[in-house]
């Protein structure tokens, strides 16, 4: 039995694997409506998060299962003092599967090593959170047709950002990535990503604080939002927050084939003005964080594929 | 030239950093054997200036390597048999520790969860670092 707790988990023959059925499903989704009849995921979300929550009952609800669990730690035994452990072992006897996300970070890894069904991390306070990284993955390559060879544009608020974090250390195991980490001074990404994960890697990067001077480069754009308390001073949070908005003129210096990913929700660091232009992939990839929530279910439930 | 007395069967861990024998001598738990412990303190040493040892009068299967090996590993470990010295101990970082060092960080599940052990795995050798297995915070500070 295979849990997922760090997109590092798969290899990448195991993630190419899990990205060629998650783009089957998306070219014959009937093909798995009754794949998990008779299944049953259990979500335990311990604080509140809409979308991935509702990305993994919908992937379920798409593959014919069904659906148990709680939205929030007040409804659930932990309100009551339950360890996570326990939780599971109960969890356990209802469902087949279990995505949990939660405040304190490794409780999922807890939650495995007790566990009797497969567990998926969907998030773990500011430490993994593995689904969107596949999301991310999967919708590059169904975007870019590869994910070798591009050059990404990682924009924001890369200090604190675990997807960023994680996305660079899924992609530096391809070959012929750039990193462009376009930031301020104070949310430049944590010596650890830059020594223990680019540098180590033989990874070419740079660092630059605007917007406009990388985006000519890039093959792909991931905006992350850059939030106004994370900034030492007000001065220099006003200065600073408009490079790191996208809108249509800066989309205009872009390559035509970059596209724009965002793992959401948006505030206003990209306009809406550019929602329409072809290269906004941000809602393609919740679509697609749906596929790839599928071809994982599928994968870790051990489901047969014909 | 410090003269130490003979022990018949036992170890003596020698080269042990001034002021670090009374952390080896707890985390080791030789508090709660029943056999002669002697600790000496700040002996002259030529290879560090000054040094603590610490002789244990006790079979040394007894003696947890991975712990010494995690708060030390410079440390020379004699192993004493018939009064007499018969071979010495090497050790190395150990792969993971377990309840020797708690996590520091307040978001780690370890803050909450009942009875979990506090664990961290050797993330980088050749830095030394090791990192809580949960939440992958770095090990920073010094074993008490």
């Amino acid at each position: 039995m295979r849990h997922l707790m760090s997109p590092l988990d798969f290899t990448v023959e195991e993630l190419d694997h899990l990205m060629d059925l998650a783009s089957d499903i998306e070219k014959n989704p009937k093909k798995y409506a009754h794949m998990c009849d008779g299944k049953k995921i259990a979500t335990l979300f311990y604080e509140p998060s809409t979308r991935t929550r509702l990305s993994f009952e919908t992937a379920m609800i798409n593959l014919g299962g069904s659906v148990i669990g709680f939205a929030s730690e007040d409804s659930s035994s932990a309100s009551k003092g339950e360890s996570v452990s326990d939780t599971i072992r109960v969890i356990s006897c209802f469902a087949d599967i279990c995505a949990m996300r939660h405040p304190k970070e490794g409780a999922p890894l807890v939650a495995s090593t007790v566990s009797k069904i497969p567990v998926i991390n969907a998030g773990d306070g500011g430490h993994q959170h593995p689904t969107q990284t596949l999301t991310d993955l999967l919708t590059i390559r169904s975007m870019k047709g590869r994910l070798s060879d591009m050059t990404i544009g990682l924009c924001g608020d890369l200090k604190f950002g675990r997807t960023v974090h994680s996305l660079i250390s899924a992609l530096v195991r391809y070959t012929g990535i750039k990193f462009v980490l376009i930031s301020p001074e104070e949310l430049q990404i944590p010596d650890y990503i830059r020594d223990d994960v680019l540098r180590a890697n033989h990874i070419e990067f740079e660092e630059v604080s605007r917007l406009e001077e990388a985006i000519p480069k890039l093959d792909i754009l991931y905006m992350t939002r850059v939030q106004k308390e994370r900034f030492f001073n007000e001065e220099d949070y006003v200065r600073m927050k408009d490079f790191y908005i996208l809108d249509k003129a800066k989309l205009k210096l872009a390559k035509e084939d970059m596209y724009v990913l965002h793992p959401l929700p948006r505030v206003n660091e990209i306009s809406v003005e550019v929602d329409n232009d072809p290269r906004a992939a941000y809602f393609n990839q919740v679509q697609y964080g749906v596929y790839a929530r599928m071809a994982l279910i599928l994968t870790l439930l051990e489901v047969k594929v014909c | 030239m410090l003269n130490v007395g003979r022990i018949e069967e036992g170890f003596v861990l020698d080269h042990i950093n001034a002021g670090n024998a009374m952390t080896i001598y707890r985390n080791l738990c030789l508090d709660k054997l029943d056999c002669t412990v002697a600790i000496i303190k700040n002996a002259r040493s030529s290879k560090l200036g000054k040094k603590d040892i610490i002789k244990v009068e006790c079979p040394v299967d007894m003696l947890d390597l991975d712990i010494l090996g995690f708060i030390d590993h410079t440390i020379t470990v004699n192993v004493i048999e018939h009064g007499e010295i018969t071979s010495k101990k090497e050790l190395h970082l150990p792969q993971q520790v377990v309840n020797v060092i708690r996590c520091k960080n307040p978001r780690c599940i370890t803050s909450i969860e009942q009875e979990l052990d506090q664990v961290f795995i050797l993330a980088d050798p050749e830095k030394e670092v090791y990192r809580c297995k949960y939440c992958e915070e770095k090990f920073s500070g010094k074993i008490k």
